[in-house]
């Protein structure tokens, strides 16, 4: 078995979302944490896309945040089996991660300068033509300004500021979600062509299912801070385990089998400061029955294969609800 | 025709700047009618937003109509002063933004953000536009509408704040609704219910609806007819079912090859090469020509148009080559 370049373990972040100390101290304000990342485990094989999927709130850029160590974890472990300095960071908004008044020459730069400081001066302006140019810029755009290129254009250069230290590991939090569709494809074909060519390890973060499946080798659904069911990507589509992801299936408009009479999912994803107990699925399950109320479901090794965390995937319940 | 609540036609907004008039919407001509939803897609910068503010009368100066023609159900609305256009605005045209956040006052509660806006179109007394304010609540799916009306728009969810939006839209009941990308700052989930709602509103009382965004899928499962715009121009107009199954200009089929599909995989995403041109410089002759791998001599020259439907390519106008 090759040995997975990240592993997760039981990885834990709570919040403090507690009112002021004055206010609790006066109108008896509880105090109140927020459980944002509440024991998830994953590997990340080398080579290979693991994608975070699941609605705003659910985790999955704290998850981003703790294991790139922008965040300590409040519990649980990550272990990443490199050279810590091999791990980059791909965020959202290319306006907000490209320093403005620093010439794309020097933003790509950054980490090369960090990382290998002992770098001839021009070594490192031959590398930053090139690495424009892998991600298809010109060399001569060094000299330009990040307000001088459109959204897609900023995205290549946040991806070779990335592979200016030659990274083993990306982590990619919802990359294309601010570009246009045509944008986006020209995007993640390049990041697609560059995990063939460099061998890179994704984890990519999206709350696009289209995108992932693109993308992932294994898909991981979350919601309220815990992974609901784990599944290589064609598995997942073919047949969802968990009742949440079957209804995040169900309510992305197809193009393709477009739905117009759909009848839409009810009910909105409760507050992760006070999660009901049980499954926090529970309130909006359609397989939802007692024990769900009551205890919480684990990804069990008899069950699926550890892929799903739901009583109501023991068995046949489910596949016979669906049949 | 008595049915078409929104026509369009010829409609130029230009801005000027000091480097010379940049055309933001370029001849766009459209109709909706009556209980119709006419999807408007485009990526950013397409002049979607644009026209649809034109429509609006929100124009953001330098900006403004430089020819054409907007009318309300028979009524011309380009050339109104401001003051005309008050009565009109919120009336008999609705609005629905992106952030239901920004759209609410947060200083009040909803509750009186609604029964203002239905005093201020219609002579009903405080309790009687509170009675209206709740019924419109319960129309748009608020649980518990009894305590939700004096609550503050922060205590809403995004998704119950955009249903806010939609029932302050519906206050005077109007003829039209604009809905700027209203599903664009909420989950899947959150989407699927507000399209639906709009759906429901628009088919019980025939209200006309342009939904901009930039959202194929939404399109596809919401609208009845789409346009479609790419550098200020329309690029193509008709029916979902055409548009998205049979797309005739070249952009749209780009458009539509370049969204992941859930169903098969694809090694590779289909690519429209480069990227829309700015405003100020839009290449003569069809503004799609640069990365359109079929353009010939004729569609460098002319500007092709669409008048309605169909779509503004000269390959698919004059069915050959050009």
């Amino acid at each position: 078995m090759i040995r997975p370049i990240l592993e997760v373990d039981a990885l834990e972040r709570r919040f403090d979302v507690s009112a002021p100390w004055l206010n609790r101290v006066l109108e008896r304000k509880p105090r109140r944490t927020l459980r944002a990342v509440d024991g998830v485990d994953f590997d990340i094989p080398p080579g290979q896309t693991l994608a975070l999927v699941g609605e705003s709130g659910c985790g999955k850029s704290t998850i981003a945040k703790l294991v790139t160590g922008l965040h300590p974890p409040s519990g649980g472990a990550i272990r990443f089996n490199g050279d810590p300095r091999k791990m980059q960071m791909i965020f959202q908004d290319p306006y907000a991660s490209l320093n403005p008044r620093w010439r794309v020459g020097r933003i790509v730069a950054e980490p090369l300068r960090t990382l290998h400081p002992e770098t001839p001066e021009a070594q490192v302006t031959a590398r930053v033509e090139e690495l424009l140019c892998t991600v298809g810029l010109s060399g001569a755009d060094a000299a330009k300004y990040p307000h001088e290129f459109s959204g897609g254009q900023r995205q290549r250069i946040s991806i070779a500021r990335a592979l200016a230290g030659e990274p083993e590991f990306l982590v990619c939090d919802e990359p294309t979600s601010a570009l246009d569709v045509s944008v986006q494809a020209q995007v993640l074909n390049l990041m697609k062509r560059l995990q063939r060519e460099m061998g890179l390890t994704y984890l990519f973060i999206s709350h696009d299912l289209s995108v992932v499946r693109h993308m992932a080798d294994v898909i991981a659904v979350m919601y309220l801070g815990r992974i609901v069911e784990i599944q290589p990507t064609r598995d997942l589509f073919a047949n969802p385990l968990h009742p949440y992801t079957r209804m995040l299936l169900d309510t992305i408009p197809d193009l393709e089998n477009p739905r117009r009479d759909r009848a839409p999912m009810g009910g909105e994803v409760p507050s992760p400061v006070s999660p009901p107990p049980g499954c926090s699925f529970h309130p909006r399950c359609p397989l939802a029955f007692d024990r769900c109320k009551a205890e919480r479901p684990e990804r069990n090794p008899r069950i699926h294969d550890r892929r799903v965390a739901c009583f109501a995937a023991t068995g046949n319940t489910l596949e016979a609800a669906h049949v | 025709m008595t049915d078409t609540v929104l026509d369009v036609r010829a409609l130029r907004v230009e801005f000027p700047t000091r480097r010379g008039v940049l055309t933001a919407v370029d001849e766009i001509s459209l109709t909706i009618g009556k209980g119709e939803i006419l999807g408007v897609v485009g990526e950013s910068g397409a002049g979607k937003s644009m026209t649809g503010m034109a429509i609006l009368g929100l124009l953001e100066p330098p900006g403004r109509i430089a020819a054409g023609e907007i009318r309300l159900s028979g009524d011309r609305i380009d050339n109104l002063t401001e003051q005309q256009m008050q009565t009109i605005r919120g009336r008999r045209i609705g609005a629905i933004f992106q952030d239901p956040l920004t759209s609410l006052n947060p200083l009040f509660k909803v509750g009186d953000q609604l029964v203002e806006t239905i005093r201020l179109h219609s002579s009903l007394t405080r309790a009687q536009a509170r009675a209206r304010a709740l019924d419109l609540m319960r129309e748009v799916g608020i649980p518990a509408v009894e305590e939700r009306i004096d609550n503050y728009p922060h205590q809403f969810s995004g998704g119950m704040r955009q249903r806010i939006v939609i029932a302050l839209a519906l206050c005077a009941e109007p003829e039209l609704i604009i809905a700027d990308e209203p599903t664009t700052a909420l989950d899947v989930s959150i989407q699927a219910q507000i399209t639906a709602l709009l759906k429901r509103l628009c088919r019980d009382r025939g209200t006309a609806v342009m939904l901009v965004t930039h959202d194929m899928g939404v399109i596809a499962e919401t609208a009845d007819r789409v346009a479609v715009m790419y550098a200020g121009r329309l690029a193509e107009l008709g029916t979902v079912e055409d548009v998205v199954r049979r797309p005739q200009h070249p952009y749209t089929a780009g458009l539509m090859g370049s969204i992941p599909s859930l169903r098969h995989d694809e090694s590779e995403l289909q690519m429209i090469p480069g990227s829309m041109p700015r405003l100020g410089a839009i290449p003569a002759g069809c503004a799609f020509n640069p990365r359109c791998t079929q353009a010939g001599p004729k569609c460098r020259r002319d500007i092709p148009r669409t008048d309605g439907a169909g779509a503004a390519c000269w390959l698919a106008l004059t069915g050959e080559t050009v």
